[in-house]
């Protein structure tokens, strides 16, 4: 099953009859496993990483580190359930050290974001914080170079 | 008069290479997919690349040792010890050459007279008969045959043996072919060379590209460290083709004799590529296995496509090759590489380029995308439909 993963994290658009020869499994196998990890919640989704930027879309991307008042019971699973419920909210990640959650959100301007930022976030009980930093250039994303000019170098046919 | 006339005789009698004509016509077209390329598909991992620069940044741009660097030697020494439990000594059994390509010429110009044979089983690389006449012996190819996945048995070589019969010139696991020899074929291989006093050169080049099975390295058979040259480099485990690093390992005389041509040659190895070779054995076995690990996935994708297309073919177990039989369409190997450039746009090299015994075949490289394979194999498939014999 690790197999599997593997291979689909990095290509998702394999087909079956690829993974069942590249896997030594039977279709009918691979179906099965890809199921269990669906309905299991391993495999979440099938995504494309797009460079949004080269199609001609204006994307904005923050990075915003808030701190927060931890609540009785459940901590900072409340708040942060608040933040990742918008729809702005790409990333949410709980932080070790001088803030407490780590959130990326992408808009379409600095304005729609500083917009998202005072009306929205900043106003939720229990935040006391938040400091927003502006993306400037993606180099990587999920592990994947954004810009890679690493061609196929190789002559076309050698010894 | 022409300049010909004043062509060395050895250098006339070598055959031009078969491969030349593909890359003509493949360099005219713009959608071609190659399964053409004997290198790995990958970059050299980012370390080893660092490792070069940083240490061009500190200056070492300098000649090293004729037999390369300590350094390299000490870590190539220790590969063996842990891998083989072979042990070579740094000072008089390593020679780091320019890839195996350098190293197997020395080894050839260092054993051969002129005139004596070695034997060479076939299909194999295209350099080991050229090398041979080049230093002035004569090749003696003994077919290896498919049913027998390629091997070669003692019984097959033992018909060819003269008393000019100086060496065996081996490559497993093989390019074209993607073969293995198990340690029980390599056994008996020994025996065979001893039994005739024979020099084997063994071109371990593939030696990390194994699937399914651990490499076995001839040297490490009863008795055949010292009459081995044991030939290995870089190119094809850590994706450094343009690097052209390689070594040779062999018994101190051996060594000496590569060494003494080799300073007078090529010098040394240049010390950049020694640098990255030292990462590589360092830290780059994650990455090699990695990239095993997806040659292995690619290796059954192809053979299972290949299968499925009807053509015979035997699973290859080593290299990143597979080389299907493609008699069935009634066209020779030439012919079927050439078409299926000029009709589907998928280059590939014509089995006969790596010697008679290759006729009716045709080897693919793996060493390419998923997505490349698949697309490949769907146009050889319409390819197959067009030609049925």
């Amino acid at each position: 099953m690790k197999e599997i993963l593997e291979l689909l994290e990095h290509n998702s658009r394999l087909t079956t009859s690829e993974l069942a020869s590249m896997l030594q499994k039977s279709e009918y196998e691979i179906e099965k496993d890809i199921a269990t990890l669906e309905r299991e919640k391993i495999i979440l989704s099938y995504g494309a990483l797009i460079n949004w930027e080269k199609f001609g879309e204006d994307v904005v991307t923050a990075v915003i580190e808030i701190n927060l008042t931890p609540q009785r019971e459940v901590g900072f699973d409340a708040i942060a359930e608040r933040i990742f419920r918008f729809d702005e909210v790409r990333t949410v990640y709980l932080m070790s050290g001088n803030f407490d959650l780590l959130v990326i959100i992408e808009g379409k301007s600095l304005k729609d974001i500083a917009n998202f930022v005072a009306k929205r976030l900043a106003p939720i009980e229990g935040i006391t914080q938040t400091r927003s930093h502006f993306m400037l250039k993606a180099y990587k994303k999920d592990g994947i170079i954004i810009e890679d000019n690493e061609k196929d170098r190789r002559l076309v046919v050698t010894p | 008069m022409s300049w010909q006339d004043k062509l060395s005789d050895s250098v006339k009698s070598v055959a031009p290479s078969g491969i030349r004509k593909f890359f003509d016509i493949a360099a005219q077209m713009k959608d071609v997919i190659s399964l053409g390329v004997g290198e790995p598909d990958f970059v050299t991992p980012w370390p080893i690349r660092e490792s070069c620069v940083y240490g061009l940044e500190r200056g070492y741009t300098s000649y090293t040792a004729n037999r390369g660097t300590l350094e390299l030697r000490q870590e190539i020494a220790n590969h063996y010890a842990e891998q083989y439990d072979l042990h070579y000594d740094v000072n008089t059994e390593i020679l780091v050459t320019v890839g195996v390509s350098e190293a197997l010429d020395l080894a050839l110009r260092a054993v051969v007279n002129p005139g004596e044979e070695v034997l060479i089983p076939e299909p194999c690389y295209v350099s080991y008969q050229a090398g041979t006449i080049l230093a002035n012996g004569i090749p003696v190819s003994v077919p290896a045959k498919i049913e027998n996945e390629f091997r070669i048995t003692p019984e097959e070589l033992e018909p060819f043996v003269t008393p000019k019969t100086k060496a065996i010139l081996i490559g497993y696991p093989n390019n074209p072919t993607g073969a293995i020899m198990e340690r029980d074929d390599l056994i008996k291989i020994a025996e065979f060379a001893e039994a005739h006093d024979l020099v084997v050169i063994s071109d371990e080049i593939y030696g990390d590209l194994t699937y399914g099975t651990i490499h076995e390295c001839f040297a490490a058979m009863p008795k055949m460290k010292d009459r081995t040259i044991l030939l290995n480099g870089f190119s094809k485990a850590y994706a450094m083709t343009g690097w052209r690093i390689g070594y040779a390992l062999g018994n101190p005389d051996f060594i000496a004799a590569m060494t003494k041509i080799h300073q007078y040659t090529i010098l040394c190895a240049p010390i950049t590529a020694q640098i990255a070779a030292v990462e590589a054995l360092r830290r780059g076995e994650k990455y090699m296995k990695k990239m095993v690990s997806d040659y292995d996935r690619r290796r059954r994708l192809i053979h299972d496509g290949l299968k499925t297309l009807g053509l015979k073919t035997f699973e290859p177990r080593g290299a990143f090759y597979i080389f299907p039989d493609i008699s069935s369409t009634g066209l020779t190997s030439e012919q079927f590489a050439e078409k299926l450039i000029v009709e589907e746009h998928v280059a590939l090299v014509p089995g006969s380029a790596f010697g008679k015994s290759g006729a009716g075949h045709v080897r693919c490289s793996y060493a390419t995308s998923v997505d490349k394979i698949s697309e490949a194999l769907n146009r050889i498939e319409h390819f197959l439909k067009n030609h049925k014999a």
